[in-house]
């Protein structure tokens, strides 16, 4: 890795020619009105990607970002301006269009000293990112896994591959004087498979990665796992029969399903919502939102995964925050306008997509703790019921609480036996009531493979999910078995 | 600093060929926008952003590359361009792709009205008058409406430039104004969002900030009290959006890249019957002013009207130049491009065409069933055609809407919903780049308590 992304924090004053005096006088400029706060954040962005079709690595693509936000805070409101160009006169435009929020004009403009950097973790110093492995290695492995997959089952038709890495390199400077820079890598392998036995055609997919190094993919041969569990979704698929409709007593597997947390309960914690009074768990701290069997973390702490961040989008250092303890509502998660507001500590999770979007409150991995069942006991519990291993999407209201995830894999359990896979179904619930229908937990934690993103408001950022086996007592199944 | 000009992307496809493509297309996309949002009466948010990208595909033979770099200087944009061909070179050789024939682009391009010609960015002091005039509407209409996420009113201006190796360029500008509302009603421990909009490319064509604060109340203040229902078998009338969005999934579903993939229901099916008769599903890139509107497509072929399903008979798949030769046919028009990505296909301005019903004789045909307003999640296996969404709306009975009920769900199969489509309605309202209007669904299996 060369010296510059040794030091992110050098890398905007060389490459674009600024320096710490100008950041200072354009923050100087964006306060100049009586606001509360002001932030520039610098993003340096190279990505490539690779895809294969039809065994043919046809689709390559490449791009180099950079732009510059300006973020001012006055009170609960926020101007923000942004420029993909990352000059000094740009800037100053920009801080005089955010600044337009602070209506009142200041007595003075206010003096800011740039400092030293925040500390951050080292949660993905990487030695080597995917982008300097070179394109033909990456296009090979592609290649090898259409050929594994397609001799695995002569019902496999077709098989898409995709190779996805990037590379951020960014910056926040704030008016207290912080300043925050980090290398962020990112990449994910996936496989589609399209299956067709004559009679029915299915898809499946699977993928993973992280803030890793393209030998995560290698060893273990994960890429041959990623490929196979694709063409297995798929053709286990083929004889999956009409999911039941109505509500049903659901087991959910490990790992990705944890999606139910990020949608039931994660956004409606989000510090934003709360604020403001519109989420469904307003004013809920300390009372009881889930079984005492339940407890549920936010960390962006974890290293190479990829929610993790070494300091967030505003330049704060990523934390661990217990959202559900035993049952009992914690915390929320918090950016720093909404943390002043509420007057709470930020927690690490102001995040952004990019230069061109104010960050907000998001979450960054999230999990459920493990329970002491064994997800053997728990498929044996039940009479009736679903077992569900693989979800689509999910989406929530959190005003109404009203949240839905799609399983795209998923059995039926009869007489404490998974006996025939049904077809993909939709689970609806509603958040601050599903996790107090939780009877068990197993003990078996697992984190998703590392393809979530989320979005909020159009922005999309990487996050991750975890979650062990668990039961939930009744939740509505939308089959088309009436 | 470097202008976005036909200068430029002529300098970058010269550059492009001397570093050793045979072929190349350049996409540059400017863009300035200003957003302002208010908050209970107060301002909350002002966003203001410009941009500018340029966006390059070479081809070395039948080995192609996509890239896209804000770096426009030229010193850097051709290091980039060297960079982009060399990507090129260790792509695979690929028969079916390469540049359009040279004989279909257009040799003149219509006038679409796609700019406003009296209005560009909206200055924020008027653009938070607008929010705040929709937003206190929505509050005063009800007291019940007694909390907001706030409105927010936008304004934006772009230009795009397209030109390719071949001899082909054109551009357009246009304009674009959205006014967003979403009030809360609360009644004791519930509370329910609404959620309006008026969006145009006339700044003077969009509907009243008031009405759509009221609109918003409305939609919120019906939500209250909501129940869910009993598992059951029963129609559904969509409301217009609700339509609009189950057409967005045919058109998906018709799409060549989903096709030649095998990742589509429609595969197999042109020219046969996928919808009940009386369905037809009109692409039109040639509405003056409509939002999805555009002279030439993402590869530089010409756009068109056309008849998406005709009378319920699949009559055309929706085709970029790559899905066509895959599939043995001739591009449709319906390329689209983000700066930096290899074409897709989209639809242009896609609208179920109206038919005779009022929406009151829809629902006043249903004896039992649900008045759908509202789905969430992204439940559509396109393989498949299986549906399975979260969904709200109001229980009709007796012809009559009832009371309103959510947390539930509506599932069946995309071939049969289309076959199922038992009335349509006469309110088609261009509000979005895809419309449709009210519609009756025959039977689908409702997951409630």
């Amino acid at each position: 890795m060369s010296n510059e992304l040794l030091a992110p924090d050098k890398f905007f004053l060389n490459r674009f020619g600024v320096s710490e005096r100008s950041f200072e006088r354009i923050l100087g400029t964006a306060l100049e009105r009586k606001a509360d706060y002001a932030d520039l954040y610098f993003e340096y962005r190279s990505a490539e990607g690779l895809g294969l079709e039809e065994s043919m690595v046809n689709h390559t693509s490449k791009s180099v970002s950079h732009g510059v936000g300006v973020r001012v805070c006055a009170e609960d409101r926020t101007g923000y301006a942004y420029s993909d160009e990352v000059t000094i006169d740009r800037m100053r435009l920009a801080a005089e269009a955010a600044r337009a929020i602070a209506d009142q004009r200041g007595t003075t403009a206010a003096a800011v000293r740039v400092g030293t950097p925040v500390a951050r973790h080292a949660l993905y110093d990487l030695d080597s990112t995917p982008l300097e492995v070179p394109v033909q290695e990456r296009a090979r492995l592609l290649s090898e896994i259409d050929r594994v997959v397609r001799a695995s089952d002569p019902r496999v038709k077709n098989v898409m591959a995709s190779f996805a890495c990037e590379r951020k390199i960014v910056m926040v400077v704030n008016s207290d004087g912080q300043v925050a820079a980090d290398v962020q890598p990112l990449c994910r392998l996936n496989v589609t498979v399209i299956a067709d036995d004559g009679k029915g055609r299915q898809m499946g997919s699977y993928g993973g990665g992280g803030r890793v190094e393209w030998n995560y993919f290698i060893e273990n041969d994960r890429w041959r796992e990623y490929a196979l569990e694709a063409a297995r979704q798929a053709i286990v698929n083929l004889d999956a029969v009409d999911a039941p409709a109505g509500e049903m007593v659901v087991v959910l597997g490990p790992g990705w399903p944890g999606i139910l947390l990020h949608e039931a309960i994660g956004h409606g914690l989000e510090g934003d919502f709360n604020r403001k009074g519109v989420s469904a768990f307003a004013n809920r701290i300390g009372q009881k939102v889930a079984s005492e069997l339940c407890t549920v973390i936010d960390d962006g702490t974890i290293p190479n995964r990829r929610g993790s961040l070494n300091v967030d989008d505003e330049g704060t250092p990523t934390s661990r925050t217990v959202l559900i303890e035993k049952g009992i509502l914690r915390g929320y998660l918090q950016d720093r306008m909404n943390a002043r507001l509420m007057k709470m500590a930020p927690t690490g999770n102001g995040r952004r997509e990019s230069f061109a979007h104010s960050p907000m409150p998001r979450m960054t991995n999230t999990f459920m703790l493990n329970g002491e069942s064994t997800p053997e006991e728990i498929i044996k519990s039940v009479k009736n019921g679903l077992y569900a291993v693989s979800f689509g999407g999910g989406q929530v209201d959190i005003t109404n609480g009203k949240f839905v995830f799609s399983a795209s894999e998923a059995y039926l359990i009869e007489d404490g036996q998974v006996t025939r896979p049904v077809k993909g179904a939709t689970l609806i619930g509603n958040g601050p009531d599903v996790l107090t229908r939780v009877s068990m937990v197993g003990n078996n934690l697992a984190l998703d493979a590392g393809i979530g993103t989320c979005g909020k408001d159009g922005q999309s950022v990487p996050v991750g999910v975890g979650l062990p086996t668990i039961r939930i007592d009744g939740i509505t199944v939308g089959g088309t078995r009436a | 600093m470097a202008t976005v000009d036909i200068e430029l992307a002529n300098w970058a496809l010269d550059e492009a060929r001397r570093k050793g493509a045979s072929a190349a297309e350049v996409l540059c996309v400017t863009a300035e926008s200003l957003a302002a949002g208010v908050r209970l009466g107060e301002v909350e948010k002002l966003k203001s952003s410009r941009e500018r990208r340029l966006g390059l595909r070479v081809f070395c033979g039948q080995s192609s590359a996509t890239s896209s770099t804000a770096e426009l200087e030229r010193d850097s944009l051709g290091d980039f361009i060297a960079n982009t061909v060399e990507l090129a070179r260790l792509s695979a050789a690929d028969p079916w792709a390469g540049l359009p024939d040279p004989s279909m682009h257009p040799k003149s391009l219509p006038e679409l009205s796609l700019a406003d010609p009296d209005s560009g960015i909206v200055a924020a002091d008027r653009a938070l008058e607008i929010a705040r005039t929709a937003e206190n509407a929505a509050l005063k209409f009800d007291p019940r409406m007694k909390n907001s996420e706030g409105a927010e009113f936008s304004s934006g201006r772009g230009q795009i430039l397209f030109a390719n190796s071949q001899g082909f360029s054109g551009e357009y500008s246009g304009t674009s104004y959205t006014l967003v509302v979403q009030p809360i009603a609360q009644d004791g421990d519930a509370m329910q969002q609404g959620f309006w909009y008026t969006s145009n490319r006339r700044f003077g064509k969009l509907e009243d900030a008031e009405s759509v604060g009221i609109t918003a109340a409305r939609r919120a203040i019906r939500r209250l009290g909501a129940r869910k229902i009993k598992t059951m078998r029963a129609p559904i009338v969509f409301d217009p959006d609700m339509a609009a969005g189950l057409i967005r999934s045919i058109a998906g579903a018709a799409s060549g890249p989903s096709l030649y993939k095998g990742a589509s229901f429609l595969v197999g099916q042109l020219g046969n019957p996928i919808a009940a008769p009386g369905v037809t599903i009109i692409d039109d890139a040639l509405i003056p002013g409509g939002l999805g509107s555009k002279p030439f497509d993402g590869e530089g072929l010409p756009t068109s009207r056309k008849n998406l399903v005709d009378k319920g008979v699949l009559a055309t798949y929706l085709l970029d130049c790559y899905s066509a030769r895959k599939l043995g046919l001739a591009p449709t028009g319906n390329a689209a491009r983000s700066v930096g990505e290899a074409p897709s296909v989209s639809t242009t301005n896609l609208y179920l065409a109206p038919g005779s019903y009022t929406p009151a004789q829809i629902i006043g045909s249903v004896k039992q069933g649900l008045y759908l307003t509202e789905i969430i999640g992204f439940g559509v296996n396109m393989v498949t055609g299986d549906y399975s969404r979260g969904a709200g709306g109001i229980w009709i009975e007796n012809g009559e809407l009832a009371y309103p009920v959510n947390e539930i769900t509506i599932a069946g199969n995309l071939k049969d919903m289309m076959a199922g489509v038992e009335m349509i309605g006469n309110d088609l309202n261009w509000r979005s780049s895809t419309v449709a209007p009210t519609i009756k669904i025959a039977e689908m299996t409702i997951a409630g308590a």
